[in-house]
């Protein structure tokens, strides 16, 4: 942690400790989700994506501990100063888990009815969903080590997430234009990118969480932003 | 009709006024100034350099560990520490510019105007009414009984005491209960229309419950008096003060409003020890 040294009751350490390895737990949980989620629809796996809207569960559990566990740390230690905000950080970071795992088992909802569709190629989702990967990863290492440059570094990253969902809206559009009948795989591919896309705002909220949670201030609010795809105009002529 | 609009328009323009007033309003006034206040009791230098402003009309927490020299300062503040021998006190203090270690000052009347209460109550084993009655009475604040009586009864209506004891004044104060004794020696020390009182640690000896209303006291009190508190729990400075300041080994490491001195402190040694982590 931002603060290497011990307290005098030593229980506090422990709970703290616990606080970390649950939230660690739940960010390598929503990882495996995501990932599942994505080879789901690529590989037209409904088995697969069975096991990852099942497994959605599992993170709502965790979530829940982490708010009990902050609950007792909050009535019977009374935090102060950076223990204080590690413990509300934990918190926050908890809720973004657990709507970055939503979107998981969204996304894994969709894989079972895009299996049932013609295959449409889209390869910026893979990388797109690897991105994000890394971002929430990274910023769990960030969360862990209180390492705000880390932190900061994923924060500028999700620019190039939303560059690469607008690349692939682009795309899509093209495809359902060329034939109709792309439009139904494509809408959920549409959405599923949307998922992803979302998956990489929590990464930065957690990023700006780590933030206050180590500085005790607030990131700016001009973060850096890829164009907002509802601007994107199709050429139908084209 | 013209008259009304002239009061229209001088209520106008007295909101005008306000509005231009009201940053300035924010700035609290300084009461206290100290400046490189040092603390000798015989060779051991218990304060180093103590710079710290108390604003008035607020609640001012002195916070640290045992030894840091928080009592020590609190005592500076009305020259309690001229009653030990060895307690030798450099550097300036000044209470509205005027500096109380001044000779011209007359020391019973600096107590009146600052005063304090401590730790373990302390009532004169004297009657209610005589505790409260006595500091008007030798300072001369009141000419006739009922202005005494007056005093009295507003002083522990103003402590949150009087429902408590209007019925038995005269019944000796040592019988009342450890908040309750707490609450007569604070309207005792608000009977002589201090600006300052000082508190220290004034719950220490007491239950929570009392201890609330205490902690309730003093934040009404704060609409009227500047307030000094020296208190061990960090929770109660939290509570009831508008600024903190965190005295370590003599030192005045920090000192900032409450609310960032405990989410976000800029020193190690203050995040330490609210944090509880001083070995």
């Amino acid at each position: 942690m931002a603060n290497p040294s011990e307290h005098i009751v030593k229980s506090y350490d422990e709970e703290l400790k616990q606080l970390n390895t649950l939230i660690n737990r739940m960010g390598g949980v929503v990882e495996t989700q995501l990932d599942g989620a994505i080879q789901a629809v690529l590989r037209r796996d409904p088995e697969m994506a069975e096991r990852i809207v099942k497994g959605d569960g599992q993170v709502d559990e965790m979530e829940q501990e982490v708010g009990a566990l902050v609950i007792r740390l909050l009535a019977l230690r009374q935090p102060m100063a950076v223990d204080l905000r590690h413990i509300v950080s934990s918190l926050k970071i908890a809720a973004d888990l657990e709507r970055f795992g939503d979107h998981a088992k969204s996304i894994a909802k969709r894989a079972i009815a895009i299996s049932q569709v013609p295959r449409i190629p889209a390869p910026g989702l893979d990388r797109m969903a690897r991105m994000v990967q890394a971002m929430i990863k990274d910023v769990l290492d960030a969360y862990i080590e209180g390492d705000t440059n880390k932190a900061i570094r994923v924060w500028r990253r999700d620019a190039e997430v939303d560059q690469l969902y607008n690349s692939l809206f682009r795309e899509l559009l093209t495809y359902m234009m060329e034939d109709p009948r792309n439009i139904t795989g494509c809408t959920h591919l549409l959405f599923i990118a949307k998922n992803v896309e979302r998956m990489g705002d929590h990464a930065t909220n957690i990023a700006e969480t780590v933030h206050y949670q180590v500085k005790g201030t607030q990131l700016p609010d001009d973060r850096p932003k890829g164009d907002d795809p509802s601007f994107a105009i199709a050429d139908h002529n084209g | 009709m013209t008259r009304h609009l002239e009061l229209k328009t001088a209520v106008m323009n007295k909101k005008s006024e306000d509005q231009t007033e009201a940053p300035l309003r924010n700035v609290p006034r300084t009461k206290i100034s100290a400046t490189h206040v040092d603390v000798f009791y015989g060779e051991k230098q218990a304060l180093m350099d103590v710079n710290l402003d108390i604003n008035e009309r607020e609640v001012t927490a002195l916070i640290g560990p045992s030894g840091c020299g928080k009592s020590t300062f609190l005592r500076c503040l009305n020259r309690m520490n001229d009653v030990i021998d060895i307690c030798r006190v450099k550097g300036d203090i000044l209470l509205d510019d005027r500096n109380i270690y001044d000779r011209a000052i007359d020391v019973v009347q600096l107590r009146a105007l600052v005063g304090m209460v401590f730790q373990k109550p302390n009532p004169f084993p004297k009657s209610i009414y005589e505790n409260v009655a006595y500091g008007p009475r030798i300072h001369g604040l009141a000419s006739t009984g009922e202005e005494l009586d007056e005093i009295v009864m507003s002083s522990l209506g103003r402590a949150g005491l009087l429902n408590e004891v209007k019925d038995r004044l005269n019944e000796p104060g040592t019988g009342l209960s450890g908040g309750q004794q707490q609450r007569l020696c604070i309207a005792r020390a608000i009977a002589v229309s201090p600006e300052v009182i000082l508190m220290d640690e004034p719950c220490s000896a007491l239950d929570p419950i009392a201890t609330a209303r205490i902690e309730e006291l003093i934040d009404e009190l704060r609409a009227n008096f500047t307030i000094v508190i020296v208190t061990h729990s960090m929770q109660q400075a939290a509570r009831v003060s508008q600024r903190t300041a965190f005295f370590h080994l003599g030192n005045l490491v920090e000192v900032g409003d409450t609310e960032q001195i405990f989410t976000n402190p800029s020193d190690k040694r203050t995040q330490d020890y609210i944090t509880g982590r001083f070995g």
